[in-house]
């Protein structure tokens, strides 16, 4: 059971400002279903002063994501947008007295939806649209992770994790993470764990992850209308070629990155998928 | 909160009966001998170890020197599958389902990390095993089978004796967890074509920290836990006597209320969870409903997120489980509705209510009174659907 405080469990059973603003001004939407936590915060702005005259929130999510929306709402109504934007997810957190650090990341969520109903008001694109996704389970953008990093002196991929989610699905992304920490606080990069002595010879391990290709990923593609073939294995190099509905699916690296989760879960943890 | 607990996650641990704390108490007081020593004090403790074995066999109809003590139902799962790789050191294949209990799952992953190859075999949308993929996986290189005989999550039952039937004539050793399903439906070990079974104590009102493996007379045995002789050398470590006394007389009680749980219990789960399905907007049943545990309701509610719904429900004492991402502390939704490609929209909202005997008719009308309040307001909370 998570550890909240009064503050938090007061927003989520009795939330201030919940529902839509009529007519908004500027709406940020952030999140997804498939995530499990998503917002959406409307606005009305007074377009002479630039003060936010009222904020309303909608949000699927669980406690804290909920809380965290209500406190965001509570704490911009009345500024102008631009003394909104200083607002930091931690700002939030204090506003509710603290979160459990795996809930930090609703705290982010807040701030991200601000931003995006911020500049959806001015009429700017969204900052988030850069296209620079770093985790692809939980669409996270390095931008974000060195944001969130920057101003939660973050140093650790698993604190990344708790703050952003981004790394805590298949965790092909974890090596990009901590270059971003590494390039952002100028060491020299984590060192992995020395990998352990294999003991599968490599021919074997070719069976195995042929083994595990027909086994358990190829029935799942193709019940969904795609397929999959092992091209090459070179050292820790899988490359496979995705056919049929995968190739074009916009999905395809979400599929790459799924296959790798499931040869390094089952074969060996060092391999890295690539498609042909 | 207010008023009284109604405590509905009877899948994740149980109240300890009455009757078994009053069985129990002597040996955690005076009589605290250990079973295993030469003078009358501790010796003739032997009797009451013999007693509880007795009354767990007799639960599932078993020979009491088919049943082996251990710490818990993980334990039993870890050392089941162990003994059989152990036992047939020649083969490097395990096959087991996708959605196992962590007790098994995860030994699974261990196993494969370790060089093994092991099988997690798939099943569909209402969680029921593909027998396809069972069958394809058999191969001369598989030293065991572990498939559980119900769902922990979802109720839902596997068809451990059709399974059991083909891995007879194929000579492979089988291992069921029977962890929820021993106390709420008959399991009968003489009619199962099993050889290794797992319980644990806690799941029928017996207390934490107690479990057993059967082990059908003429399986090899490859002890897991290695220390002295107790437990004829099959499990070492001084055991925890009082712990089994309250395990035996557990089982002796399920016995007798095994007739209620699939009557009054089963009765309850099933107005509790139709009156659920038509007054929560969005609210269906995950799983096959015509064959699993009695007690055992899983419903998706659709846009709404799981976490929320227990913290809302807290407010009222009641207690209940959900398989969303937010309360697994991994961000990872159920592994074991993943499994079945359960709709992301309802996976974040699944709610499991689980009952026992100890559940009132006025609990259920209570739950079925707020229930739907706190799935309309927190529908009304979020941006999708109405
Ligand atoms: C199906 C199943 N197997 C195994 C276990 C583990 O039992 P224990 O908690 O006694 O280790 C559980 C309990 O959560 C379970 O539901």
């Amino acid at each position: 059971m998570w550890d909240y405080t009064e503050r938090v469990k007061e927003l989520f059973l009795h939330p201030k400002n919940a529902g839509e603003v009529e007519n908004p001004d500027g709406t940020g939407e952030v999140g997804s279903i498939a995530c499990g936590d998503a917002l959406k915060l409307t606005l009305k702005v007074d377009r002479t002063t630039n003060r936010i005259l009222d904020a309303r929130f909608q949000t699927f999510g669980c406690a804290s994501a909920i809380a965290s929306s209500s406190a965001l709402t509570e704490i911009i109504k009345g500024k102008t947008v631009d003394e909104a934007l200083q607002i930091t997810n931690q700002d939030i957190a204090e506003y509710l007295g603290g979160l459990p650090k795996e809930k930090m990341h609703c705290s982010v969520m807040g701030r991200e939806a601000l931003e995006a109903a911020i500049a959806n008001y001015k009429g700017e694109p969204l900052p988030r649209e850069k296209q620079d996704i770093v985790c692809h389970c939980f669409e996270v953008t390095g931008e974000k992770i060195r944001q969130v990093a920057l101003e939660n002196r973050l140093t650790t991929v698993e604190e990344v994790t708790d703050f952003t989610k981004a790394g805590g699905g298949c965790g092909a992304c974890i090596p990009d993470i901590e270059k971003i920490l590494a390039t952002l606080w100028e060491t020299s990069p984590v060192q992995l764990e020395p990998q352990k002595p294999k003991r599968l010879t490599n021919l074997q391990k070719i069976a195995l992850i042929q083994d595990v290709i027909e086994k358990e990923i190829r029935p799942r593609l193709q019940a969904d209308g795609g397929d999959l073939e092992l091209v090459d294995v070179d050292g820790p190099r899988v490359v496979v070629a995705l056919r049929a509905m995968c190739a074009s699916c916009h999905m395809a690296d979400v599929t790459v990155a799924g296959i790798q989760e499931k040869l390094r879960e089952l074969v060996s943890e060092d391999l890295v998928v690539e498609s042909a | 909160m207010t008023g009284k607990t109604i405590y509905l996650d009877n899948n994740a641990t149980t109240a300890v009966a009455p009757e078994v704390l009053e069985e129990m108490l002597p040996y955690l007081k005076d009589a605290y001998g250990n079973p295993s020593s030469m003078h009358t004090f501790g010796g003739r403790l032997h009797k009451k170890l013999d007693e509880a074995r007795e009354r767990v066999a007799a639960l599932i109809h078993a020979e009491p020197e088919e049943i082996v003590f251990t710490s818990c139902g993980t334990e039993s799962d870890n050392t089941a599958i162990m003994s059989a790789l152990e036992s047939w050191p020649t083969r490097r294949h395990v096959v087991t389902t996708r959605v196992e209990h962590p007790a098994v799952l995860n030994f699974g992953k261990h196993l494969a990390r370790k060089g093994y190859r092991v099988t997690f075999l798939p099943v569909d949308s209402l969680g029921r095993l593909d027998l396809d993929a069972f069958h394809a996986a058999l191969d001369e290189d598989v030293a065991v089978v572990s498939i559980m005989y119900a769902n922990n999550e979802t109720g839902v039952f596997f068809p451990v004796e059709l399974l059991g039937q083909t891995l007879r004539t194929r000579d492979i050793v089988f291992h069921t967890d029977t962890v929820q399903a021993v106390g709420k439906i008959p399991i009968d070990v003489r009619r199962l074509p099993v050889d290794m079974v797992s319980i644990s104590g806690h799941k029928l009102h017996a207390p934490k920290g107690v479990g057993a493996l059967y082990v059908r007379k003429g399986t090899r045995f490859s002890p897991y836990i290695i220390g002295g002789h107790q437990e004829h050398s099959r499990r070492g470590g001084t055991e925890n006597l009082a712990s089994i006394i309250g395990f035996g007389k557990a089982c002796e009680l399920a016995g007798h209320h095994l007739h209620q749980e699939q009557t009054e219990v089963a009765a309850l789960r099933d107005r509790l969870e139709s009156e659920l399905v038509r007054d929560c907007p969005g609210a269906a049943v995950i799983g096959d409903t015509s064959r699993r545990l009695p007690n055992t309701s899983n419903i998706g509610f659709e846009f709404v997120e799981g976490e929320a719904i227990l913290l809302r429900l807290d407010e009222y004492g009641i207690c209940a489980s959900s398989g969303s991402a937010c309360t697994s502390g991994s961000l990872e939704p159920s592994h074991v509705l993943r499994a079945m490609g359960v709709p992301f929209t309802r996976m974040h909202g699944s709610v499991r209510l689980s009952l026992s005997r100890y559940t009132t008719e006025a609990e259920i009308d209570q739950v079925i009174g707020v229930f739907p309040g706190i799935i309309r307001e927190l529908r009304a909370l979020s941006p999708y659907g109405r």
